[in-house]
């Protein structure tokens, strides 16, 4: 091929690509438009009547102008009409506390991506904020609402830069920051562990000294014991991630990665008997988790679902804590559900 | 300059606009979409980073022993910009991590037959410059790839698909200017340098194992070993406090804004005054932005300074240790040459990067870091007086 020729085929090359790219991306903004501003297309209720009770607070996730909004609940009727905030945010926990305190992680879009944990009281009002390091994870508020814990995940891209990790910190609420957990003294099998590669994730409160949360180093996860007091990590068991505790306190539920004879890439629910140590996996339900979960009560467990044929697209399942219990659908279009007991 | 040098700077602009805007990506994609949790993507993330140095070795291989570097180069990008499209269609983290490998074969591949055409392109006292000039191109794509991506995210929210497509759209660019629009390196080229012998040497292992070589292996592998991930540098600056964490990100694109601006300035001065000395000096930088990093200083100015700083440590080592290892073996042997110097480097990097983290978590950021520099300060002279003569070669071969 003569000079010209390859000259006016890549031409031809620029000419396809551009118009291509082009008219998909301007097709996808306005298919996104179109999709995202209807109003949501289920029964609402307004906020007041929600307020008080015990009651479910969400992420909604329906594809319409509320996408990403927390919304309320009441758990007598966690189908019925949804009440909707104007407080967007990627993962919510909220805590009946002395006073309400709910705890926001969201992801600001912009040329620069921003990543902020959120505290807002009673009336949905910001009372504080901090700056996360990467994408949002997980957050929890202690029983009596006095701590938070929020985890998010940093992740280089050039090519020669230290790779991923978690960063989990604690905050008093109204006060100082307790840390990142990664500086506490990890404690495996006895001794403490020196290992620098170690992510620590998922923070679920029994009161204000003592918490549960997963460490993983060495290539395995284990569930730990935390203590705020000394500072340190306790390994008590392998093989569990993100773990929640029971309302009473007695039961912590995580998830178990090739349980059964599954994949390692498959999680299913196990659940611990504190007192007696032993473990229950909840085989009934197939799909693979992805979330820590919560509890609805001592016997329920509550978890988020991407659904398969839509993407973004969510729904909260509720799964009661038997090996052979099946899931059933709680709330469509919910992510992140955080159940508030006054 | 030679055009195609700038004619290749675009393709790796285009290709780095490409690769990059998904890296950036990738993270919210798969957590907010397939819905991947953190462990979950650590293990793509540990992919990314260790195929290409192995590949490298191969490509520069390839490229040699056909004598078709540009070839060799081609099936790399083309690999890659496979993978792009590959990647709009896969779902699931195990599709997704093949995809991501198969993306780092074709970086490994492609990028030592690609200097190896810069260099003999280039006229030996103009080598620094062209490696300048093609890594400002490469570094601006390395800048625009994330903005590109964040932006279209700003005004689509669940764009991810177009982010794809558009990478993909980029790496089908650059692929075609690459194979319509580049040419083959000929002997001609050789005007350039009539010292060389006429008959291209036959292809032997053994010639890589010349003592100069071996010599510039021995002392950028052992700097390598000192040389820590900038991630932890990040943090340190990060660690101190100075800056909400909203500006973490920023970070690496300021080290790639000095890197850009200075990779031509410097290319020249090492045409100038030696590249083994400036590949050396270049250290020094690092030295400086460790300090930066590790000493409390007050404010903005320490966080800058230490970016700048970085930005001429690559400025000043990764261009120009190509422009010097592909001079310092026959023509015929140039990408083999230049793979074996890069995956040395990238190889004692990734080993420090592993050490460094025992030695941070065990003295903590700020000594860790003071400690790698000093060594590293004190290992420079020694360096310097391993390579005496090896910037003379290049001149003697022209004169």
């Amino acid at each position: 091929m003569s000079a010209r020729a390859r000259a006016a085929v890549f031409v031809v090359v620029v000419a396809v690509v551009v118009v291509s790219v082009g008219s998909f991306v301007l097709t996808q903004a306005a298919t996104h438009g179109e999709r995202f501003s209807a109003p949501p297309d289920l029964p609402t209720t307004p906020l007041a009547d929600v307020a008080d009770g015990p009651r479910l607070v969400f992420r909604h996730t329906g594809v319409d102008d509320h996408y990403g909004l927390v919304a309320v609940v009441p758990l007598d009727d966690p189908g019925g009409p949804r009440a909707f905030t104007d407080v967007a945010c990627d993962r919510v926990a909220a805590s009946a506390g002395p006073a309400p305190v709910v705890s926001c992680l969201r992801a600001e879009r912009g040329l620069v991506p921003r990543f902020d944990q959120v505290l807002l009281d009673a009336a949905w009002g910001e009372t504080e904020q901090h700056p996360l390091r990467g994408i949002p994870s997980r957050t929890r508020l202690s029983p009596d609402g006095s701590l938070v814990s929020s985890t998010s995940f940093v992740s280089g891209h050039s090519y020669l830069q230290a790779g991923f990790s978690t960063v989990t910190e604690i905050h008093e609420v109204g006060g100082e920051s307790l840390g990142n957990l990664e500086r506490f003294d990890l404690v495996v099998d006895g001794s403490t562990t020196t290992a620098r590669d170690r992510n620590i994730w998922g923070v679920t409160f029994m009161d204000d000294d003592t918490f549960y949360a997963t460490a993983a180093t060495g290539g395995r996860t284990y569930l730990v014991r935390g203590d705020l007091g000394a500072r340190t990590l306790t390994a008590v068991r392998e093989n569990a991630e993100c773990p929640s505790l029971s309302p009473g306190g007695g039961q912590v539920a995580y998830k178990v990665a090739g349980a059964g004879g599954r994949p390692d890439s498959h999680w299913t629910i196990g659940v611990l008997d504190l007192a007696t140590g032993t473990e229950r996996l909840l085989t009934g339900q197939r799909a693979t988790i992805d979330d820590q979960v919560e509890w609805l009560d001592d016997d329920t467990l509550l978890y988020g679902l991407p659904r398969s044929d839509e993407a973004g697209v969510t729904d909260v399942w509720s799964l009661d804590v038997d090996p052979d219990a099946e899931p059933r659908l709680l709330v469509a279009d919910a992510w992140s559900p955080a159940v508030v007991r006054p | 300059m030679a055009p195609v040098v700038v004619t290749l700077g675009v393709v790796s602009l285009l290709t780095d606009i490409s690769s990059e805007s998904v890296a950036a990506v990738l993270p919210l994609y798969l957590t907010a979409v397939v819905g991947l949790s953190p462990a979950a993507y650590g293990v793509v993330d540990g992919l990314y980073q260790g195929v290409s140095a192995l590949v490298r070795v191969a490509g520069g291989w390839a490229a040699d022993r056909g004598g078709h570097p540009k070839w060799v180069a081609f099936a790399g990008y083309g690999i890659s910009c496979a993978a792009r499209f590959a990647l709009l269609v896969s779902s699931g983290l195990a599709t997704v991590a093949t995809v991501v490998a198969v993306d780092r074969v074709g970086k490994g591949i492609r990028t030592a037959p690609r200097d190896a055409m810069i260099s003999a392109a280039s006229a030996p006292e103009d080598l620094g410059h062209a490696f300048g000039v093609h890594r400002a191109l490469d570094t601006t794509g390395a800048v625009l790839g994330p903005l590109i991506a964040f932006a279209l995210l700003w005004w689509i929210p669940d764009g991810y698909t177009v982010v794809l497509a558009v990478s993909a759209g980029s790496a089908v660019l650059g692929l075609a200017l690459l194979g319509l629009l580049v040419d083959e390196p000929r002997p001609a080229s050789a005007s350039a340098r009539p010292a060389t012998s006429a008959t291209p040497e036959p292809f032997r292992w053994r010639t890589l194992a010349n003592p100069r070589l071996r010599r510039l292996l021995l002392v950028t592998g052992g700097l390598g070993l000192l040389t820590v991930g900038d991630g932890f540098v990040y943090l340190a600056l990060l660690d101190r406090g100075e800056f909400a964490a909203h500006w973490f990100p920023l970070l690496y694109v300021g080290t790639n804004v000095a890197y850009l601006a200075l990779a031509v300035p410097l290319g020249r001065l090492a045409d100038r005054v030696g590249r083994a000395r400036v590949v050396v000096l270049g250290h020094a930088a690092l030295v400086g932005g460790y300090a930066c990093a590790a000493v409390p200083l007050p404010g903005a100015p320490a966080t800058i300074a230490a970016l700048v700083l970085l930005g001429t440590f690559y400025a000043a080592t990764d261009g120009v240790l190509a422009a010097l290892a592909g001079r310092l073996v026959p023509d015929s042997m140039r990408a083999s040459g230049i793979a074996s110097a890069q995956t040395t480097v990238a190889v004692a990097r990734m080993l420090s990067s592993a050490l460094f983290g025992l030695l941070w978590f065990a003295l903590g950021p700020g000594v860790a870091l003071v400690a790698v520099g000093a060594v590293l300060a004190v290992a420079l002279p020694v360096a310097l007086l391993t390579l005496r003569g090896l910037d003379d070669v290049g001149e003697r071969c022209a004169a």
